[in-house]
């Protein structure tokens, strides 16, 4: 660790390599991330199967890239495939338990993403798969820093994809529902919105989201049907210290995430990457607790 | 009165069964002119595909030596017939089989399950009895520090995977005048036992050798980015980069050295069949490094089945499928039976294990020495490198068919 920490210290370019790779990773955590705040704040639910959609939209990547369509192509059909199973999912289980307790519906969807992972596992077999997408790499700095294109394309992707969702919510008619029924589902219902449809279209958005979001990851790494776990957590860890519907602040928070991941995996060694990232969730919740307690001495 | 018919009824059954095993079929299966070896193997559950390559494999040694007339011993040919079981891959009913096998078919020679786990179970009971077993799909190293003295396997142990890698590297720097001491090693290797053995390993041929370790990253078993991993190797430029985590870590490892750049001379991983990394990865898996058992282009030769080469048209011509090596080591399983029975001059169990430990062959499948332990000490793995997108042998020198390209040339001249 400390041979890391040197390396660091003596070679600053370094820095620079892997906060530039954080950014790049964090913005497709931020789409993942920034579907479970929708459906977070708009429906009340945590959505456990977050990483499975993530992992179906790598594999409708995969096929696809196998029957020859370019896999950068097929990131809007991965997001209209899971923008259907999204739907289905809804009118099948989750409208059941919208209203129900938050404990209920952790429990239907963990479920459902048993489900996906084990039939993925199922139809897809166990192999790990991945999509080439055929692009290159860039170089800065005499080559010191290493860009690869498709991180490149992900992050334009995401940031893209991000913005139009944001006009979306903003200016359309739906999107004004949406984020009437975020505020107060019972009032919206009274001046005339449609909730059901309202959490129809929510749900099924957050899993196109999440399908493009997978099809960037199997260009970028790999997909393999227990991908979805890493994926969940980490918009859980964004969303929990981002907050609920501030898009901003998501992007921000995946961003930092993703970094801060990378530079723990550099410096401790990527086995505990993963745990750093759950550390720091308990420090910033911790902290946040007092900051929070605090304030309420002070109202006192 | 019904309950003393029934206790009485068990203890008959009881008398019976220690008569039974006190008895014993005493003498070795010898039916006629046939000796009777027995194998439960994995044909239905998740190992049914290399379950079948393990029968496969035995089934064409079988062939073979029946065709060539059989097995001499004392002066006299005996033909060879295995009698299988099926242990639906799980342990527990391995176990039970091999019970079965022994003391109701009267069985005095096993050959191996398929996998590690199999092996595991099947070896207390073979040692129990002192039936002689020879095994060739249980790697584990754990199998050869319990002490077995009835088991012995023809495969190479994980530790081996990357054993001549480092010889190779160390060849390769003595070729271009430098010292093996100066070179710098980088290992990335998933936390599972495994590639813990196999870092084992490799961790013992960097202290042989000299060289010095200067990366010692474990990878995590949801392993789903080595960014931070390849940044570290890119800055520190090792001359070696030996990586195991299964056919994930090969394909991250193929895919992410390629995105970033990563110029290092020589990149060795496991698994990269399995991942099928030239296939689908293309020119990123270029020049790659793999571990393997076996491969029909080796220059190993013997008396049954000539080359390696021959071995595996014969297998293809017989079952329509490319020998895998999982195939290749069932057979050279039973090769070392037939050559402890001629050379032993008797079936009497004690002489044959006796044989068995003392076995010096070349099969095609590489040569055969055990270890006091059991485990085959004298056949090297084989490393692939891809070349033109085909696994090509490279080494152990000796045998290869393809020459290493090496350095691997950086990535601004590919």
């Amino acid at each position: 660790m400390a041979d890391n920490l040197s390396l660091l210290f003596n070679a600053p370019i370094l820095s620079a390599q892997l906060l530039i790779d954080g950014i790049l990773i964090g913005a497709i955590f931020a789409l993942a991330a920034y579907g479970m705040a929708l459906v977070w704040g708009v429906m009340d639910i945590i959505n456990i199967a977050q990483g499975e959609f993530v992992m179906l939209g790598g594999y409708v990547t995969f096929f696809l890239a196998a029957a020859g369509v370019h896999p950068l192509y097929s990131v809007p059909i991965a997001a209209a495939a899971l923008y259907l199973l999204g739907w289905v999912l809804y009118r099948t289980v989750v409208f059941r338990v919208v209203d129900k307790d938050m404990f209920i519906s952790i429990l239907a969807t963990f479920g459902i993403s048993i489900v996906l992972q084990q039939l993925a596992n199922e139809l897809f077999e166990a192999d790990v798969r991945t999509a080439e997408s055929g692009l290159g790499t860039l170089f800065f700095a005499d080559g010191l820093i290493v860009v690869s294109q498709i991180k490149l394309v992900a992050f334009v992707c995401a940031l893209v994809l991000g913005a139009a969702l944001y006009l979306f919510l903003k200016t359309s008619r739906l999107g004004r529902a949406i984020r009437a029924t975020a505020q107060n589902a019972r009032a919206a219902r009274i001046v005339g919105v449609n909730t059901d449809r309202v959490f129809a279209t929510t749900f099924a958005l957050n899993a196109a989201i999440c399908g493009a979001a997978g099809s960037l990851v199997v260009m970028t790494w790999l997909v393999h049907p227990y991908l979805g776990l890493a994926y969940t957590l980490r918009a859980f860890v964004i969303v929990t210290v981002a907050g609920l519907g501030n898009m901003a602040s998501v992007v921000f928070a995946s961003l930092g995430l993703g970094a801060a991941e990378n530079f723990a995996g550099f410096v401790l060694g990527t086995e505990y990457q993963a745990a750093f990232v759950f550390s720091l969730l308990v420090v910033i919740l911790v902290w946040r607790n007092a900051l929070l307690s605090r304030q309420r001495k002070y109202l006192k | 009165m019904e309950k003393v018919v029934k206790r009485r009824a068990w203890a008959v059954l009881g008398a019976v069964a220690l008569v039974l095993a006190a008895v014993g079929p005493a003498s070795p299966k010898v039916e006629g002119d046939t000796i009777i070896l027995g194998a439960a193997v994995s044909l239905t559950g998740k190992y049914s595909t290399n379950g079948k390559n393990t029968q496969d494999g035995y089934e064409l040694g079988v062939k073979r030596i029946n065709e060539m007339g059989g097995v001499r011993v004392g002066g006299k040919y005996y033909r060879i017939k295995v009698l299988y079981y099926d242990d639906e891959s799980t342990p527990a009913r391995g176990a039970q089989l091999a019970e079965r096998l022994i003391n109701q078919d009267g069985v005095k020679f096993m050959l191996g399950p398929y996998s590690s786990g199999l092996t595991k179970a099947i070896a207390p009971v073979t040692e129990k009895y002192r039936i002689p077993m020879v095994e060739g799909n249980g790697a584990d190293r754990a199998l050869f520090t319990q002490g077995y003295k009835y088991m012995f396997a023809v495969l190479s142990t994980s530790d081996q995977y990357h054993r001549e890698t480092m010889n190779l590297a160390a060849e390769q720097a003595q070729k271009q005048g430098k010292d093996p001491k100066t070179l710098k090693v980088a290992m990335a290797f998933e936390n599972d036992p495994f590639s813990m053995d196999v870092r084992d390993g490799v961790l013992e041929d960097v202290q042989r050798l000299g060289m010095k370790i200067v990366i010692d990253d474990k990878l995590p078993p949801e392993l789903n980015d080595m960014a931070a991993t390849l940044t570290k190797v890119r800055a520190v430029k090792p001359d070696i980069l030996v990586v195991s985590g299964h056919a994930r870590g090969a394909t991250l490892t193929v895919r992410q050295v390629s995105d970033m750049k990563v110029d290092v001379p020589m990149l060795a991983i496991t698994h990269c069949d399995s991942a099928k990394v030239a296939e689908t990865l293309g020119k990123a898996a270029e020049y790659a490094l793999c571990a393997s058992q076996w491969d029909r282009s080796l220059g190993y030769k013997d008396k049954w089945f000539g080359t390696a080469e021959e071995y595996a048209k014969r297998f293809e011509k017989e079952f329509r499928y490319d020998p895998p090596y999982q195939a290749a080591e069932s057979t050279a399983a039973l090769l070392v039976f037939l050559d402890a029975f001629e050379r032993a001059g008797s079936f009497e169990i004690e002489k044959v294990r006796e044989a068995i430990a003392t076995t010096d062959l070349m099969t095609f499948y590489g040569p055969v020495k055990f270890d006091a332990t059991g485990k085959n000490i004298a056949k090297p793995m084989v490393l692939y490198q891809v070349q033109d997108g085909k696994y090509k042998v490279v080494a152990p020198t000796k045998w290869a068919a393809t020459k290493l390209i090496h350095p691997i040339p950086p990535w601004s001249k590919r």
